[in-house]
């Protein structure tokens, strides 16, 4: 009895020990060599992150020409009553240089001379508030934008009379917050830039339009003009491309740079034809084209114009059609069937076309081909128009009596390449959150994704720069903002799209127990079973002992 | 006469001269045995600098995606090629621009590269993407660096072959979705011009059909001062007698592209139709109609040739009714074809699946000359070359190569390279033999189809055969097409380049489902010694006490009823 007593006690060690070493050397064992490797994220910081709060402020200056002694008092002041949400104001009077530039004759000059004494950083404005003798401005102007950073702001005559300092500046409150409006980044633009993130409903259709229209913010974007000459036979065109892109437009690109990298080339494509045939019009003698068929014009020229081979960025496509010899002349009309004054039309986020008519060259004598020199501030001037609205610099009409300088020689206002760069660093922003913030989801629901330590880098890299270039928008510094939201977006689509996520993404469950079962069954099911049958031992013991 | 002077005006009317210009032109030459060989060749020359500072963007002629291409990647000299089909060099002599079967990409890189590899990688990926085909299959498993075989065809004389890459698919197959994008690259398009012959339907049905593009930089002028791009794209094609001519010997340019040709590309400044009319000077083979008294005389590939030749920018090629329809009508099929002096073929020996051998003959049909070859062969890793076993024999004996320069493979890393410099001696053939052994590839390394076997790609017999007429070595001078591919650097040889077959070799191939089955036995197999084991280690072994018999147990029950102790 004894014997047999041992002998199962030895079964039961035996049992029991052996199950020991299953569940400490087996399981961690096999846990080891088949877990996927996942490097560390920030997933907290992430989290964070994808509550997207930003906060911008632009630093204001409001600037005091007046004369009289109102403006010690408005110092010592600094009025906190009036503070706009988002624009860091101060307040001071004009020093001697400012004051003599502000006497030069014409506002242009001043503005030039206002640059000259102080260059603005980045997305900071200075409004100067001039007294109502001025002669700055016309009689009609009460606010003049300058090309930079600057705003005339005048004071009315009666605005001033005796009243008290809190009365003035509500009075000039609200003509300086229109002047910011205009000239900073407004609720709208920022909407628009975050039109990824936050479903907005904008008020009318116009809003829609406008926000679809402009590309998406890239690192970099590819410019290519074509030329489409589907009737080489009679026509033989010429266009000095390379002339009129070195006036024109690289001006603009250049004041742009700060944005992106702009490459431009040019081709010259032969026998491309339009989707849609052309409706000839008596009335006019001409051929047309409907407003409603412009949208299949674009597809099959789309398949010759070629993909970039050198870069994967975004590319701007501005086609100069010349109409063959019968189609010709050809006119665009809009909805109203009104002639299009430009015979141009954009299409949006992929560029623009126009049509060069060249039937003022066919003479009743005419030797074909005929050579058609190609007048290109006619084209470039439409271009310059199409490529603004592509790359989202709104022209918006101003407030009555606001004065808008013309921008010069580079096309772009430094204020509005500063809205330019808000609405940019934010969208950079919103874009790369969400990346980052789906990857994490994604990584997180998909527990196959192999997290390797460049990709782990990768997001940490962009989870920094995105914090940084928060931070940055946060105190004002747009040009920081902008770099760092561009690196943010940078790092974020390289991890996103690394080929090593896909690795052992497809290794299905039933797979797995396919494989696992033939060894898994016959050694656990014994070591199961004896363990019931120990533990039906014991309980009977337990049972007895306890009575 | 009247072009020069043409060019002028517009010169002088555009203030700037134009700097590209187009060619094209197509040569048909009727073969001895009814089939019909037609080259096409188009021709974009660019006086520009791809590799200035300020990169160049502004394309008028010259396809864009390619010239984008060729700035980004600091190339030299590029050359691919698609093919269907095998060219028998024995039936239809040499051909203007050869080519093996399947797809072929060499690139000549510029000195500044640094990282030559990844450059070819990217720029395989970036030439897939532009010739909708699978280069992007190429990668260090199928890329050498041959040390004299592919020499710079343009200018330049670069010996350091650490700038060369060269890769061949053999199993590429060439189908519409390849000629399309390549039509994409000619200024006039399909539209217009030669290249309205080039239908899909009709080309793919020929015997032989090759598509290629070179790009290179050549001399402007005989003292070579100025050096300009040129790109020029092929198509070779051969038309089977009984395949698309229906065994009739009659052939019209309808017949063959089921098209006719209207009019020249306008874009082009010379667009010309040559047809070879060396072995029917007096019309006794074949006749042409229309007729056309233009005659041309070229040197092409050692032979001087006459060709007709019809100009298409000029109205009258196209007669009354605006149309050009060649017609080729045999009269009698007599005659032999010229033996082409060099041709090669090649085969695998040996039975099993173990070990093989590859034999290479390449043939010397010059009856006292003989003449040293350039054998180029690039082997896949898993064929593994016993390299001990070459043997090279001409005419029973041994020949010795007096250049060897052999890289070995290494495992799914690269393949062998075996170039040998060897003399030919005349009118022989050489017999190149190695032994090979066959790899066993992991089970995720075969392609789909395994049983179909795998493709080594052709060997490259590389040449400079002594030529019966003087070579023209004048490079700049005003030539067809055709006869100004390879360069010409002395008057007493041309240059050849060879294909051979390229080779369907088996390798053993397992069972797919083995992964699976072998999991599954030796898990049973585990199983099972693991079960008695457990079973030795955890049983209790007591000694039985025998069963009492069924008629004591009776008895036991009889005497508990009746209340008395069992036994």
């Amino acid at each position: 009895m004894a014997i047999t007593e041992v002998e199962r006690r030895r079964g039961q060690l035996a049992a029991l020990s052996i199950a020991a070493v299953v569940i400490i050397v087996g399981v961690p064992l096999w846990w080891r060599t088949t877990e996927t490797y996942r490097a560390w994220l920030p997933v907290s910081q992430i989290k964070d992150l994808a509550k997207l709060q930003l906060h911008l402020s632009a630093d204001v200056e409001v600037v005091f020409a007046l004369d009289g002694d109102l403006l010690v008092q408005f110092i010592i002041l600094r009025l906190q009553n009036m503070k706009p949400a988002r624009y860091e104001t101060k307040y001071r009077t004009a020093t001697i240089m400012e004051e003599d530039a502000l006497k030069k004759p014409t506002a242009a000059e001043a503005d030039l001379s206002l640059h000259m004494l102080s260059e603005s950083p980045c997305g900071s404005l200075v409004v100067y508030v001039i007294p109502e003798s001025s002669s700055l401005l016309p009689e009609d102007v009460n606010v003049y934008i300058g090309q930079r950073r600057t705003a005339l702001v005048r004071i009315s005559a009666q605005m001033r009379v005796g009243k008290t300092l809190e009365q003035l500046l509500a009075q000039l409150e609200p003509r300086i917050k229109q002047v910011l409006q205009v000239m900073s980044f407004s609720h709208t633009d920022i909407t628009v830039a975050l039109s990824d993130r936050v479903r907005f409903r904008p008020g009318n259709k116009e809003s829609i339009a406008d926000s679809m229209r402009a590309f998406k913010s890239s690192p970099g974007y590819e410019i290519t003009f074509s030329l489409l000459n589907p009737d080489p036979k009679s026509h033989q065109l010429h266009w000095d491309i390379e002339g009129a892109v070195q006036t024109y437009i690289q001006p603009l690109l250049t004041k742009l740079s700060p944005l992106a990298n702009f490459s431009i080339d040019s081709q010259t494509l032969y026998y491309t034809m339009l989707g849609v045939t052309p409706r000839f019009d008596s009335s006019l003698e001409a051929y047309t084209l409907n407003a409603d068929s412009l949208a299949h014009v674009i597809n099959p020229v789309e398949a010759r114009l070629g993909s970039n081979a050198a870069s994967s960025n975004p590319v701007l496509n501005f086609l100069l059609y010349v109409p063959d010899i019968r189609h010709s002349p050809l006119y665009i009309h809009d909805h109203r069937k009104q002639e299009v004054p430009s015979n141009a039309f954009h299409s949006p986020r992929w560029g623009g076309i126009m049509v060069y008519n060249v039937n003022g060259f066919y003479g009743s004598e005419t030797e074909f081909p005929v050579h058609v020199n190609i007048n290109m501030a006619k084209v470039m001037g439409v271009f310059l128009a199409q490529l603004r609205l592509l790359l989202g610099v709104q022209s918006l009409s101003p407030p009555p009596g606001f004065l808008v300088a013309p921008c010069g020689s580079t096309g772009l206002a430094d204020w509005e390449l500063d809205r330019l760069m808000w609405s940019r660093s934010v969208e950079n922003i919103a874009t790369a959150t969400t990346t980052i913030t789906s990857l994490a989801q994604l990584l997180d629901q998909i527990g196959n994704i192999v997290i390797n330590d460049n990709i782990a880098q990768q997001v940490s890299s962009a989870v920094t720069s995105l914090q940084l270039a928060m931070a940055e928008l946060e105190v004002g510094n747009l040009g920081f903002a902008l770099q760092y939201s561009k690196e943010a977006i940078l790092a974020s689509e390289k991890a996103f799209f690394d080929p090593s996520l896909l690795h052992l993404l497809y290794f299905p469950d039933d797979q797995k127990f396919a494989i696992y079962i033939p060894l898994f069954l016959p050694m656990c099911v014994p070591i199961l079973l004896s363990m019931l049958k120990i533990v039906s031992e014991v309980r009977p013991l337990k049972v007895q002992i306890g009575l | 006469m009247a072009e020069p002077k043409f060019r002028v005006c517009l010169c002088m009317f555009w203030a700037v001269c134009p700097k590209d210009d187009f060619q094209e032109e197509l040569v048909i030459r009727p073969l001895h045995s009814g089939d019909i060989y037609a080259s096409f060749q188009f021709r974009t020359l660019w006086d520009t600098d791809f590799m200035r500072e300020n990169k160049v963007s502004h394309y008028r002629l010259f396809p864009k995606s390619l010239g984008q291409v060729i700035s980004k990647f600091s190339v030299r000299e590029l050359h691919i090629s698609f093919t269907q089909g095998y060219w028998r060099t024995m039936q239809w002599g040499q051909p203007f621009i050869p080519s093996p079967p399947g797809a072929e990409l060499w690139v000549w890189f510029q000195d500044s590269v640094t990282d030559v590899d990844a450059t070819w990688k990217e720029l395989t990926n970036v030439l897939s993407g532009i010739f909708c085909a699978s280069l992007n299959f190429i990668d260090s498993t199928n890329t050498v660096q041959p040390s004299a075989s592919f020499k710079p065809l343009g200018i330049g004389n670069v010996t350091d072959h650490s700038f060369l890459r060269y890769a061949t698919l053999p199993r590429e197959i060439v189908c519409t979705e390849n000629l399309t994008p390549w039509k994409k690259l000619l200024p006039c398009g399909s539209k217009a011009g030669l290249a309205v012959l080039l239908k899909s339907e009709k080309l793919f049905h020929s015997s032989f059909h090759s598509q290629a593009v070179h790009i290179r930089s050549v001399c402007q002028d005989w003292q070579c001062k100025t050096t300009s791009w040129e790109l020029r794209q092929t198509v070779n094609s051969v038309f089977d007698l009984h395949n698309s001519g229906q065994a009739k010997r009659e052939w019209s340019l309808f017949k063959m592209f089921s098209r006719t040709l209207t009019e020249a590309c306008p874009l082009a400044s010379s667009s010309k139709l040559y047809i070879d009319i060396t072995d029917n000077p007096q019309g006794e083979q074949f006749e042409l109609s229309p007729a056309t008294s233009l005659l041309s005389q070229a040197v092409v590939l050692g032979d001087r040739r006459t060709f007709s030749v019809y100009d298409l920018t000029q109205e009258t090629t196209f007669g009354s009714v605006r149309s050009l329809n060649l017609l080729i009508r045999w009269k009698s099929n007599e005659g032999e074809m010229l033996r082409p002096l060099l041709h090669a073929e090649r085969y695998v020996a040996g039975y099993g699946l173990q070990t093989g051998e590859i034999h290479t003959l390449m043939y010397n049909n010059h009856p006292y000359r003989s003449f040293p070859v350039l054998l180029l062969d690039s082997v896949p890793w898993y064929l593994r070359l016993y390299i001990h076993t070459l043997s090279v024999t001409s005419k029973g004996k041994d020949n010795k190569p007096s250049y060897i320069h052999y890289e070995p493979s290494k495992d799914r890393v690269k393949p062998h390279l075996l170039e040998m410099l060897i003399q030919l001696p005349p009118n022989s053939v050489t017999e190149v033999t190695v032994q090979f052994e066959r790899a066993l590839l992991k089970w995720t390394e075969y392609p789909p189809d395994p049983n179909h076997g795998f493709y080594v790609g052709s060997s490259v017999i590389s040449s400079l055969v002594p030529s019966t007429v003087a070579m023209d070595t004048n490079s700049t001078r005003e030539r067809p097409l055709f006869s100004s591919f390879f360069p010409c650097k002395e008057e007493s040889s041309y240059f050849v380049r060879i294909y051979t077959e390229p080779l369907l070799v088996n390798l053993p191939t397992p069972d797919f489902s083995m992964p699976y089955n072998v999991i599954c036995l030796t898990c049973t197999v585990v199983a099972v010694g693991y079960g008695s084991l457990y079973n030795l280690l955890t049983r209790s072994f007591q000694i039985e006490e025998p069963n009492p018999g069924l008629a004591k147990r009776i008895a036991n029950v009889i005497r508990k009823m009746r209340g008395v102790p069992p036994l």
